[in-house]
C-alpha cells in the first residue's frame, strides 16, 4: 500500500472516486521533490495492474490541478485520471498500450518548464530498469536498426537476396502486408530485409515470424538425425524452404562475430540423484539445467549481455533461456522466460507445453524470440562435446554433452567413479571475455553438484 | 419548449408504437425489413394508436397511454387496398420497392389509401438484396469464426474448440438464402394487402403522373394523388477508380463473397468499411484501410471511435492510411495486382502506391435519381439527390414545394438509413390522409454490425457541445462501462462503454452512444426516450431485469445529474 500513497492522480468517474479516496490520501508525501512520479493509481480495490489507454496530454503540456491527464484501463473499467498538482508532463514513462503495476511511476511531472529536461533525464534513468515499464505493442523508442538482432540477420539477407516485388523499385520500396508490419513492428524486425514469400513477393506474416525464429534458433549443429531421410531423392537439389534459408542467413552472419569458446566438466551425480528424487513431479532434466543455467547467469549479468552495435553491452532485464529442440524440418529455440524467478515445477511445465506447442507449430513469437542465452543438449544421442555457433543477437551459447561415468581420481588420493558432463560454450568476445565465462561455469559447476537451491 | 412539442409531434409517428411480431419487431431496428414476417392483421393496431397519439401535445406518457388503453376497446377493421379518389388510377404512387417504399405502401393501406409500387429492379431494393440484410448474414458468420478462432476467450470459458475453418461458398449462400427469403417476405406482404406491384422503371410524366415500362418495351401511364419518390441509392465510386466487380468491387459485389482476397483494401472508413473489414478479418484477409479525413470512422462520437479503433482496428490484421485520397484504382490484370495511389489530401501530393489482391470501395452511397423525369416538374437535383423539406415534400428548382410529390430515402440524403427511409415513407402517408407529420431524425437510431456493435441516437459529443453553446445551456455526459456489469462478464464480452450525452438542467437527452455487446440492440431504450420526450428524471426510474446488458443503459441513466430534479410524468396513476 505504501506505493499507493504516494499516487498524484486520482480518478475522475464519480462513483470510482469515491472508493479510491480511501485508498489514496490526496496530500503527496513528496512535497518537497520539485519533480514528481506519477504513478499508476488503484482505480478498483482489486487492481493490481493498469494498462495505459492513451495519453490524453503529451510530454511537455501544461497541466493544471484537476485536469484529466491519461486515460487507464482497469480490471473493471476504462478511467480518465487526473492530476493533482499544476506542472508539465514532463516525460511519459509507460507508453500507450503498455502495462504497470499499480504504485509504479508511469510519468514524470515537472513543476517549471526549467525541470523538464531534468525530469526527462530522470525517467531514461529510470526507465532502463525500471521492470515496470514493459509496453509489448509499442516499443519506447523505435530502436535503431542496427540494434535489433533480427535487423542485423535482415541487412545480411538485403545484401544476398533480391526482393522480387515489382513494386519494391529495386528494394527501395518495402510491400508488406498489414499484419506482416504489426508483427515487425511487435518483433523489431527491419522490413527492408526480409524476403517476402507472399503474392509478387510480398512480405507477409510467416516472412517476419521467419526470420524471428532465424535469428534465434541459429544454433549450428544440424541436430536432425543424419540418417537418409525418406522422401529426399539422391542427386537432386532441393531449394531451401523460407526457414532453413533463414539459418542459412544467420549463420553466415555468424562470421562477422568474434567468437571463442571455454570448456567444463562437471559431475552431475547430485543432479542426477536429485533428478530421480523429483520425477515423479514432472521435472525434466532440460528444466533442471536451464535453471541451474539461469542461477548461474543471474551471478554473472554479462554472460546474459549482448552486443548489438559493436559499441556497447545491452544488458537485458530477465533472463530468459532458449533451448533448442528439433522439429519437423527444421530447428526451434522454446524460450524459457525469466528461468532464474520461475520455480523448477512451473519451469517444467511451461518447458512441456512449449514443446507441445513446438511441435504443433503454435509457439508464439514471443515463446521462440526472447532468448538472452541459448542452451543445446546433444547429450541423448550420445554426443560427449561438441561446439555450438552463436545466435546473432546474444552473447552466448552453452553446448551440453552426454552424462556419463568416468573414472576419476579424487583429491584424497583414491580413485572412483563419477558421472560427469562436458558443457562447452561459446561467446562474443566482444563483451564477454574469457575470465568472464571460466567464473560463471565455475558457479554452474558448483550448483549443479550441489543442487539443493535448484529447487528452493 | 420547442424542443418538447416536436418531440411529442414525432411521438404521434406510429413508427414509435407500431407493433409487430417477429424477432426484430422494432421498426426503429437497423434491420427494418423484418418487420415482413409479420401477418397484415396486426396492421390494425397501427392505426388505432395513432389516433391514440392524435392532437396530443402533452410530452406525458401517461395520458397517452390511458387514451392507448382505451381506444384499443374499438378495433378497427381494416383488409385490402383502398378505392382511389375520384379521377385518379391510384391515391399513392411510390417509385421504389425498397424499405422505405414498402414502408410507406403498408402504412398507405391501413389509411386506407388505393396504393400502387414500382419497381424496376427487384422488391427489397438495396438494403434486403445488397445492402443490411446479405452483410448481416456475412457479419453473423465473422461474429462465430472470430469468436471460435479466440483460443484465449473459448479457454476462458473452459471450452475446447479444434481449429474453426469455413467453406466460403456455404457462407455466400447464406447471405444469399437469407435475401431471398426476406425479399419473398416483402413481396409477399405487399401482395397479401392488395399493393399493386408494377413491374418497371418509374418515371414522373407532370404533376400527379407516372409512367412505366421495362426499358424498351411498352409503357404505362398512371395518375395518382400523390407521389413518393424512393428510389434511394448506388454505392458511389469515386472517378479514377475503375470497378471491374473481380478484383476492385462495391458492396454490391462483396456481398456475394465470391472470393476472400488475402490482402483488401477497403477505401472509407465508415460503416460499410468497418463492416465489412470485421466480415474480411474474421475469415483470414488482411485490410488496409485508405480514409480520406484525418481519423478512421469519422462519422461515429470521437470517443467512441477511438475505443472502437483500439478493439476493432489495432488487435486485427489491418493497417491503415488517413488523410489520403485514392486517386486511381486499377484492377488486377495481366499478372498484376491492384494498383491504388494515393496522394496527400490536403496537399495533393503523390503519398505512396499500394498493391494489393483487391479493393473494397466503401465511399458512401449515391443517389439513384437519373431518369425519374425530374425536368418535367422543374426539380433540379443537388449532387444527385431530390431537394426537400422537412415534411419529405420535393422542392422545385425556383425554390417551391412541388405539389403532392414526395421523396423519402436515400434519394433525398436526409439520413441514408433503411429505417430512415421506411419513418419518412410513414410521415408522407399520415401527411397525405391529413395528419400534418414532422419526423424528429435525432431520435432514429443507426447501428454498425462489427463485433462488438456500434450504436448511436441523437447528437455526437462535438455536435452538442455546439448546440449548446449557440444556445447557451450546459451539457452533462454520463459513461458507463460493460466491464462493470454481470451479463457482459458472463459472456466474457467486458469490452465497451456507453455514453450519454443530456442537459443537466432539465434532464433531456441529446445523445447516446454505445460500444459493446448487442450495442445495436440497446439503443432503442435511448431511442424510443428521445421520440418520447421521456426525461433522464424519468426514465432512471424504470426496472431492467437482472442481470441483463441493458443494466448497462440503466446504469447510464442513473448516473447523470440531473440539478432541477423535476419530473415532468404520471399527472394521475394508471391501472394495469
Amino acid at each position: 500500500m505504501s506505493q499507493l500513497l504516494n499516487s498524484s492522480f486520482t480518478p475522475t468517474t464519480p462513483s470510482l472516486r469515491r472508493q479510491c479516496h480511501s485508498l489514496t490520501p490526496r496530500k503527496s508525501t513528496q512535497i518537497q521533490a520539485k519533480i514528481r512520479e506519477i504513478f499508476m493509481p488503484a482505480l478498483s480495490s482489486t487492481m493490481t495492474e493498469g494498462k495505459i489507454v492513451s495519453w490524453i496530454k503529451s510530454e511537455g503540456d501544461k497541466l493544471s490541478k484537476g485536469e484529466s491527464v491519461v486515460v487507464v484501463e482497469s480490471d473493471k473499467a476504462d478511467m480518465d485520471v487526473e492530476t493533482f498538482y499544476d506542472g508539465y508532463l514532463a516525460a511519459i514513462m509507460v507508453e500507450e498500450g503498455g502495462v504497470a503495476a499499480v504504485g509504479s511511476a508511469i510519468a514524470l511531472l515537472a513543476e517549471t518548464e526549467v525541470e523538464i529536461a531534468q525530469a526527462v533525464s530522470k525517467a531514461k534513468d529510470q526507465g532502463s530498469v525500471s521492470p515496470a515499464a514493459p509496453s509489448q505493442e509499442l516499443p519506447v523508442e523505435p530502436k535503431v536498426p542496427d540494434s535489433a538482432p533480427v535487423a542485423a540477420v535482415a541487412k545480411a539477407a538485403e545484401a544476398l537476396t533480391a526482393s522480387t516485388h515489382p513494386a519494391s523499385e529495386g528494394g527501395k520500396r518495402v510491400v508488406a502486408s498489414p499484419y506482416a508490419k504489426k508483427l515487425a513492428k511487435e518483433l523489431n524486425v527491419d522490413l527492408s530485409g526480409v524476403v517476402g514469400s507472399g503474392p509478387m513477393g510480398r512480405v507477409v506474416a510467416k516472412d517476419v515470424e521467419a526470420a524471428v525464429v532465424a535469428s534465434a534458433v541459429a544454433v549450428a549443429e544440424p541436430v536432425m538425425p543424419v540418417t537418409s531421410a525418406p522422401g529426399v531423392e539422391s542427386g537432386s537439389v532441393v531449394p531451401f524452404t523460407t526457414m532453413q534459408g533463414a539459418v542459412s542467413r544467420n549463420m553466415v552472419e555468424s562470421l562477422g562475430v568474434p567468437t571463442f569458446r571455454v570448456g567444463y566438466t562437471i559431475t552431475t551425480d547430485a543432479l542426477d540423484a536429485l533428478y530421480k528424487k523429483i520425477k515423479s513431479k514432472g521435472v525434466t532434466m532440460t528444466a533442471l539445467l536451464a535453471k541451474a543455467t539461469a542461477l548461474a547467469l543471474a551471478k554473472h549479468p554479462v554472460v546474459n549481455s549482448s552486443c548489438r552495435d559493436g559499441k556497447s553491452f545491452t544488458y537485458n532485464s530477465n533472463i530468459n533461456v532458449a533451448v533448442a529442440v528439433a522439429i519437423d524440418g527444421g530447428l526451434i529455440t522454446p524460450v524459457l522466460q525469466n528461468a532464474d524467478k520461475v520455480d523448477i515445477y512451473s519451469l517444467s511445465r511451461k518447458w512441456k507445453e512449449l514443446v507441445d506447442k513446438a511441435r504443433a507449430k503454435q509457439l508464439q513469437p514471443h515463446e521462440y524470440s526472447t532468448g538472452t542465452f541459448t542452451l543445446s543438449n546433444l547429450g541423448m544421442f550420445g554426443v560427449d562435446r561438441f561446439d555450438a555457433i552463436l545466435p546473432p543477437g546474444t552473447g552466448a551459447i552453452m553446448a551440453v554433452g552426454a552424462s556419463e561415468p568416468a573414472v576419476v581420481a579424487t583429491k584424497d588420493g583414491r580413485i572412483g567413479m563419477k558421472t560427469q558432463m562436458q558443457v562447452n560454450v561459446t561467446a562474443d568476445h566482444r563483451v564477454i571475455y574469457g575470465a568472464d565465462l571460466a567464473q560463471f561455469l565455475q558457479t554452474l559447476a558448483k550448483i549443479i553438484e550441489d543442487p539443493k537451491d535448484l529447487t528452493f | 419548449m420547442n424542443s418538447a412539442i416536436s418531440l411529442s409531434l414525432s411521438s404521434a409517428s406510429p413508427i414509435t408504437v407500431r407493433s409487430y411480431d417477429g424477432a426484430a419487431s422494432s421498426s426503429s431496428s437497423s434491420d427494418l425489413f423484418f418487420r415482413n414476417n409479420s401477418a397484415p392483421s396486426q396492421l390494425r393496431f397501427c392505426g388505432l394508436k395513432r389516433e391514440a397519439f392524435s392532437g396530443c401535445k402533452s410530452s406525458s406518457n401517461a395520458v397517452l397511454l390511458k387514451q392507448l388503453r382505451q381506444n384499443t376497446k374499438i378495433s378497427a377493421s381494416l383488409s385490402g387496398n383502398g378505392t382511389p379518389s375520384k379521377g385518379f388510377d391510384y391515391d399513392l404512387v411510390i417509385i421504389g420497392a425498397g424499405v422505405g417504399g414498402h414502408g410507406a405502401a403498408l402504412h398507405a393501406v391501413e389509411k386506407g389509401l388505393k396504393t400502387a409500387i414500382i419497381e424496376g429492379d427487384v422488391v427489397g431494393g438495396t438494403c434486403v438484396n445488397r445492402g443490411c440484410v446479405p452483410s448481416k448474414a456475412l457479419l453473423a458468420v465473422s461474429g462465430r469464426m472470430r469468436e471460435l478462432q479466440n483460443e484465449h476467450h473459448m479457454k476462458s470459458f473452459g471450452l475446447q474448440v479444434a481449429a474453426a475453418g469455413y467453406d466460403r461458398q456455404g457462407v455466400a449462400d447464406h447471405a444469399e438464402n437469407l435475401a431471398t427469403k426476406i425479399r419473398n417476405n416483402l413481396t409477399n406482404s405487399l401482395k397479401s394487402l392488395g399493393v399493386d406491384i408494377l413491374a418497371g422503371v418509374g418515371t414522373v410524366v407532370g404533376p400527379q403522373k407516372v409512367k412505366y415500362g421495362k426499358v424498351g418495351g411498352s409503357e404505362t401511364v398512371i395518375t395518382a394523388k400523390d407521389i413518393i419518390i424512393a428510389t434511394g441509392s448506388v454505392p458511389f465510386v469515386p472517378k479514377g477508380v475503375e470497378v471491374d466487380g473481380k478484383t476492385v468491387i462495391t458492396s454490391d459485389h462483396a456481398l456475394k463473397l465470391e472470393t476472400v482476397p488475402e490482402w483488401i483494401v477497403i477505401v472509407g472508413s465508415g460503416y460499410i468499411g468497418l463492416e465489412f473489414s470485421d466480415v474480411y478479418t474474421a475469415l483470414g484477409s488482411e485490410v488496409t484501410f485508405v480514409e480520406a479525413l484525418d481519423q478512421l470512422m469519422p462519422g461515429f462520437d470521437p470517443e467512441i471511435g477511438k475505443l472502437a479503433q483500439r478493439v476493432l482496428i489495432n488487435p486485427r490484421k489491418i493497417d491503415y492510411h488517413t488523410g489520403v485520397f485514392a486517386t486511381k484504382i486499377t484492377p488486377a490484370k495481366d499478372g498484376k495486382p491492384v494498383t491504388i495511389e494515393l496522394i496527400d489530401a490536403k496537399t495533393k501530393e503523390p503519398k505512396d502506391t499500394l498493391e494489393v489482391d483487391a479493393a473494397l470501395i466503401a465511399t458512401g452511397r449515391a443517389p439513384f435519381t437519373q431518369g425519374l423525369g425530374l425536368e418535367n416538374v422543374n426539380v433540379e437535383t443537388q449532387r444527385g439527390f431530390i431537394p426537400v423539406d422537412e415534411r419529405m415534400r420535393v422542392i422545385d428548382s425556383k425554390g417551391e414545394l412541388v405539389p403532392h410529390l414526395y421523396c423519402i430515402g436515400d434519394a433525398n440524403g436526409k439520413m441514408m438509413l433503411a429505417h430512415a427511409a421506411s419513418a419518412q415513407g410513414i410521415s408522407v402517408v399520415e401527411q397525405v390522409s391529413g395528419k400534418d407529420h414532422v419526423l424528429n431524425h435525432l431520435s432514429i437510431p443507426a447501428a454498425c454490425f462489427t463485433h462488438p456493435e456500434i450504436s448511436m441516437v441523437g447528437l455526437t459529443e462535438p455536435q452538442a457541445r455546439e448546440k449548446a453553446e449557440k444556445e447557451g445551456f450546459e451539457i452533462g455526459i454520463a459513461k458507463t462501462s460493460f466491464k462493470a456489469n454481470t451479463k457482459a462478464l458472463a459472456e466474457n464480452e467486458g469490452e465497451g462503454i456507453a455514453k450519454l450525452i443530456y442537459r443537466p438542467d432539465n434532464g433531456e437527452i441529446l445523445g447516446v452512444h454505445i460500444f459493446g455487446m448487442h450495442a445495436a440492440d440497446l439503443i432503442h431504450e435511448a431511442s424510443n426516450a428521445i421520440a418520447l420526450g421521456t426525461r433522464v428524471q424519468d426514465i432512471k426510474y424504470a426496472v431492467h431485469a437482472h442481470p441483463t446488458l441493458s443494466e448497462v443503459i440503466d446504469e447510464l441513466f442513473k448516473s447523470a445529474k440531473v440539478k432541477n430534479d423535476v419530473s415532468c410524468a404520471v399527472a394521475e396513476p394508471i391501472a394495469v
